[in-house]
């Protein structure tokens, strides 16, 4: 099927590839289905919404921005995504991109989780005060 | 909104499953346990809404492709 995206123009894709997320993402709770689109040459994956052109995420591996990022999926993510092995996890970290690309910040405490078995997805909320909700990508350079 | 007036160590019901327990009370502080079911969500209302905030921020940026492509991160 074809889609249109906000930052790739029209694009062709196959329904298999299409994320669901069941309660939405926090604040957009009507578009429970995405595409993922990696950029090729960057490390950077776009969440794009199948319903809303304009609305995309766009998101990095929480590990290539601190080395040492983990935390336990819930008992409800586990049962809601259907997840029987750790291996069969994605997670990714939804960035905020301001005009001066250098001050972006990665969201480490509500990190999109996804089974890649069966595509299902959502936004693992974490109560953990160590966990930045604006956790700047890039470390001491103007 | 039900509105009940609990002392500290008394409980609230709801449902067959959860209880809240009121642990601690001091001046303008209240301690809450809650049991109830583990795939039940459970957190502060403040947290749903830095998410929802944050979320709505990000997703509004508009990000110029080419020179986010010369980004190294």
């Amino acid at each position: 099927m074809l889609i249109k995206t906000k930052y790739f123009g029209e694009i062709q894709i196959d329904e298999k590839q299409i994320i669901d997320f069941p309660e939405g993402i926090p604040g957009f709770q009507d578009d429970k289905q995405y595409i993922m689109i990696r950029d090729e040459d960057t490390d950077f994956t776009f969440f794009q919404s199948l319903k809303t052109e304009d609305l995309c995420f766009i998101t990095l591996p929480p590990v290539l921005i601190v080395g040492d990022y983990g935390f336990d999926i819930s008992k409800e993510t586990v049962e809601k995504l259907e997840l029987e092995k750790a291996e069969d996890v994605l997670v990714y970290s939804i960035l905020n991109i301001p005009e001066d690309y250098k001050k972006m910040t990665a969201n480490l405490k509500a990190p999109i989780v996804i089974n890649i078995k069966n595509n299902k997805g959502t936004q693992e909320l974490l109560d953990d005060d160590k966990l930045d909700l604006k956790h700047p990508v890039f470390k001491g350079e103007e | 909104m039900l509105v009940l007036a609990r002392k500290k160590d008394e409980s609230i019901l709801i449902g067959d499953n959860i209880e809240i327990v009121i642990t601690d009370i001091t001046e303008d502080k209240v301690k809450i346990g809650i049991e109830a079911p583990r795939h039940m969500k459970i957190f502060r209302k403040e947290l749903l809404e830095q998410i929802q905030d944050e979320n709505i921020k990000s997703a509004g940026a508009k990000v110029d492709l080419s020179a986010l492509r010369k980004t190294k991160i």
